[in-house]
Parts: C-alpha cells; structure tokens; sequence
C-alpha cells in the first residue's frame, strides 16, 4: 500500500525538474513566502548552490522529511505526538528551529463601526451564541463569520486561544486562505474574520484584543496573545548546507526578509 | 524498421494508462480503508457533522454530499438551457459562416482555467449576487452554480451538437415534406432523434461540474451545514479534500477520512461515466 503511493510519488517527482537541487524544502504555504525570498537572496550570495523550495503544507512538508524526501521541512504549527512517533520509527529524528513570528489580526469591514473585541466576545460569535452586531455594540445586522478551513495551521491557533477547544458554528464560512478571508471580509460589510499579520490591507480593518492592538511590537513583547511561531523542521541537529541556511534565515539580513513578507523577527 | 519500434513503444504507453488507473484506485481504496473500520460507512455518508480535528471528531459528510450535488442540479439548470440553445442554434439555424465563427469561442471558454473563473466569481459575480439578493455574504451556492455552469457549456453544447449533426439529413427532409414547419422538426422531431446523445451531453456536464475543485473552493463559502437553500455558503466534496489535505498529519483519520470523500466522489463521476457510455450505445 505505501509502496503503491510511494511509486507514485516518485514517478511524479520524477517529472520534476529536480536537477542538481542542493536543498530542497517543502511544506506551509504561510512560511513558503518567507523562504523562497530567503532562498533567492541565499542563491543570489553563493551562485553554486541550488535550493528548491515547494508548498504543498505543514502535513505535506513533515511527511516528506520523514519520507526523506526533503531536506527542511517547513510548518505553521508544531508537530504532532503522532508524527514524531512516525519519524522515529523510521529513524528520522526531527529537530525544530523558529525562524518568524505571525500575528493573527481579527479583521471588519472597514464601514463596520465597532474597535475592539474580547476574546470571550470573539468566543462567542465563533461558537455560535451571538449572532447580530447589536449584540457586541455595532449597528445590527447578521454577523457573517468566516474562518480558515480546519486543516489550516491558522485555524489551530485560533482554536487554541480563541474557542479554547469548543467547536466553530457549522455555518460558518470555512475559507482555503489568507487572501480569500482578506477579500470576503473587504467586501462583506456583516464580515469578521481573522488572517495573518502580513495579509493586513488599507481595505480591512483590525480590531483591538482585549484592548490591545496586534502591531510589530505588541506581537513580538507577548503583548497581544494571538500570536504563533513559524517553524523549520530537520532531520537531527541542521548540518552542511542545510545550517548554512537556517543560519543565513536567522542573521540580521535573513530576518530583514522575515520582515519584508510580513511577519515578525526572532532575532 | 523504425515504424516498428516506435509501434512497440506505443503499447506500453497506452498500458501505462491502465496502470495509473489502478494505482490511484488502489491508493484511493487502500488509504480510505482505515476511516470506515473506524467509523461505519452508514455513518460517514450520513452523518451530519462535519469537525475533523476536534476532540473527538466527528467524519460525517452528508453535508458535503449535498452541496456537491446541490451546486450540480444548479449548474445544470444554468449550463443545460445555454448549452442546448447553442447547440440547436449552431447546428440547426445558424449560417455556416456565422458557426465557423462562434464554435471557436465557445471551445476558448473550456480553456480557461477554473482558478480563473474561480477569481471572476470572487470579485465580480459574489459582491453582485449580495447586492443582488440582499443576503449577508456573496459567496453562496448560487455563485458556485452559475460559474459552473458557465464551465460545463462547452461540454455540454459540443456534445449535444455533435448528437444533433448526427441526426441523418432524411429525416429532416422527411419531416419537413410532410408539410412540419422547421421549428416543429426541430423540436418535434431532430432533438428526440438526438436524445440519447444530449442525455449523454448532460450526463457528461455533471461529471465535470460534481469534480469541479478549485472554482467550488474559492466561491461557494464553504460552510459545511446541509445546505437549505442556493443563497447559502455550500461546501462541497471536492473543496473539503483540496482545502484540507495538505495540512492533514498522514496517517491521521482525518487523512483516511479525506480520501474516503475521495472514493466516494470517484464512485459517483465513474457511475456517471458509465451511464453515459451505456446510453451513448
């Protein structure tokens, strides 16, 4: 049964022009931005070197370290009991590094009177006990609530802190991506949703948490909670190429990048 | 000497088709075995909550069936009055010159990409349906339907067109010298001649559309309740499988349970597929 999945795999691979790649990378479409900008400046320092990097997401990117299919595996959340369990099994043993930090921003329509929300506010218009603006101080109106489909690394972060382990109302709409909530909620005036830091526009509107307003520096000091680091997943200790990398990820100039698509700096 | 080997070359590729298709069949039924020895199939199909990652989970997709099938009979009701009106006309009506002249536009449309149609629908047709309707949020059923259906004219005009041209000219003339006016032995008489052919038509407009993934994804919402009306956000099959299988740990039972949606979408488009060919006969 793997054997049939991994032969097909590995006649798609096949395909690929994956000539001469030195490192390659898989995974979160939320950390891809990140590193295929990194790579390119990387590539850029040392033209002998040649990184591939593919999304595909977190799960694709962790099963394919633990296949051996990638060097670096790239994820939005941390990995799970089960999958560690996996990788030993097969002898991987995977070692984490943080290399960014994202802020999820709870978004309105920009037409949508209301400031700020708590998280138990927010609780409750998820799970489905409030439904109209009047209900948190707005001007009425049904609240069209829209979430990130419930695979997305996202969604589990917003589960953890926000619905605190309850379910997400069955209406609500479970969208593919950043951008698709960023689009819907600008042009949906009943609208709240929540999206990465970096996805933030003049066309949305961010609301307070808990009185605090998710910034650069608020995300960073702890300050406003919703917040969730970045990860890069390897086979043991990085080594070789792969450390030459994750170090150049983590020095000033590789978290200017961090920077520059959007997300928060560890370093 | 040279024709010969490359003949011989050709068998394996055509054998190579063969061979795709059973190990993605066996892929899909291996992989989907694990969720129905955990949940009963009675329940996946007809359970009617959908919370894969909640503790515990919940597999049932009876929400998902339903849309799929929902924003298909919607499509339908879009594609099949365009597809069928081109189809007549172009075959029936129109001057060769002026065929000549749309058939190619019509064949351009099924060359757009679906995340192109799925981005038309996202920022031109959903703000219009909200205005429209006066509903909360644009991204419905409805949406999903019309782009769909816009998607499956190609499929569903050229085939029909093809079963219409195929009907033999004596029997035209035969019907029109009985003294039938042109309208009547279109309607009365070449279109029923041509019924197994544009039921194929249909038949075959529905696989595409029930497989639809990235169009369904970006615009019909995706709210994975029993969908009671057109004007609500649907979720379908297809969209569930794209939105969540890459972040899904392998070997979860959500995994296994993404793949069973699989087989049972396969097994619908494959019935599909074998009604068509059964009645083209």
């Amino acid at each position: 049964m793997k054997g049939i999945l991994g032969l097909t795999i590995i006649l798609t691979l096949a395909w690929l022009p994956t000539t001469g790649a030195d490192l390659t990378l898989t995974g979160s479409t939320t950390v891809f931005p990140i590193i295929q900008a990194a790579a390119e400046e990387f590539m850029a320092k040392h033209p002998e070197v040649d990184i591939t990097v593919r999304g595909g997401g977190s799960g694709v990117g962790i099963a394919a370290l633990i296949d051996g299919i990638c060097d670096i595996a790239m994820a939005s959340r941390p990995m799970k009991t089960k999958e560690i369990k996996r990788a030993r099994a097969d002898g991987i043993n995977p070692c984490e590094t943080v290399i960014a930090r994202d802020g999820l921003v709870i978004v309105v329509h920009p037409a949508n009177p209301i400031t700020s929300i708590s998280t138990e506010t927010l609780r409750e218009i998820y799970t489905g006990k409030i439904n109209s603006w009047k209900d948190v101080g707005g001007e009425g109106g049904t609240i069209v609530v829209i979430s990130r489909d419930v695979a997305s690394g996202t969604f589990e972060v917003f589960k953890k802190m926000v619905l605190k382990g309850k379910r997400v109302r069955a209406d609500a709409l479970m969208l593919a991506s950043n951008k698709a909530v960023a689009q819907t909620v600008a042009q949906t005036p009943g609208a709240i949703g929540y999206i990465g830091l970096g996805y933030l526009s003049p066309h949305l509107k961010a609301l307070k948490v808990d009185g605090v307003m998710p910034d650069a520096e608020t995300i960073s000091s702890g300050k406003y909670r919703l917040a969730r680091p970045l990860f890069l997943y390897t086979n043991g200790k990085p080594r070789g190429l792969a450390k030459r990398f994750i170090d150049f990820i983590l020095s000033p100039s590789g978290q200017k990048i961090v920077k520059e698509t959007g997300y928060l700096p560890v370093r | 000497m040279r024709r010969g080997i490359i003949e011989r070359l050709l068998l394996p590729i055509a054998l190579l088709t063969w061979v795709l298709l059973f190990s993605i069949v066996a892929v899909l039924i291996t992989e989907s075995l694990p969720i129905f020895r955990k949940v009963p199939l009675f329940h996946f199909i007809l359970g009617q909550n959908w919370y894969p990652v909640d503790e515990p989970p919940e597999f049932g997709i009876l929400p998902l069936i339903l849309g799929s099938f929902l924003i298909t009979v919607g499509a339908l009701t879009v594609s099949l009055p365009l597809g069928l009106g081109c189809a007549i006309y172009l075959s029936e009506i129109a001057p060769s010159r002026v065929r000549e002249s749309i058939k190619p536009f019509i064949e351009m449309l099924s060359g757009i990409p679906s995340v192109i149609y799925g981005f038309f629908g996202l920022v031109f047709l959903s703000p219009l349906i909200q205005r429209l309707f006066q509903i909360p949020v644009g991204l419905t059923g409805l949406t999903a339907a019309i782009i769909l259906g816009i998607m499956a004219l190609p499929t569903i005009a050229s085939i029909a067109e093809d079963a219409i041209t195929a009907v033999p000219q004596s029997i035209r003339e035969a019907s029109l010298a009985l003294g039938a006016t042109k309208w009547e032995t279109i309607t009365k008489v070449v279109i029923p001649a041509a019924r197994s052919g544009i039921i194929t038509a249909i038949i075959l407009g529905s696989g595409r559309m029930i497989g639809e993934t990235m169009t369904v994804l970006m615009v019909a919402g995706g709210a994975a309740v029993i969908p009671k009306s057109l004007l609500e956000p649907v979720r379908t099959m297809t969209a569930t499988i794209a939105a969540e299988m890459g972040e899904t740990p392998m070997g979860s039972p959500h995994y296994h349970a993404l793949f069973g949606i699989g087989l049972i979408l396969f097994l619908v488009t494959l019935s599909l597929s074998v009604l068509a060919e059964r009645i083209r006969r």
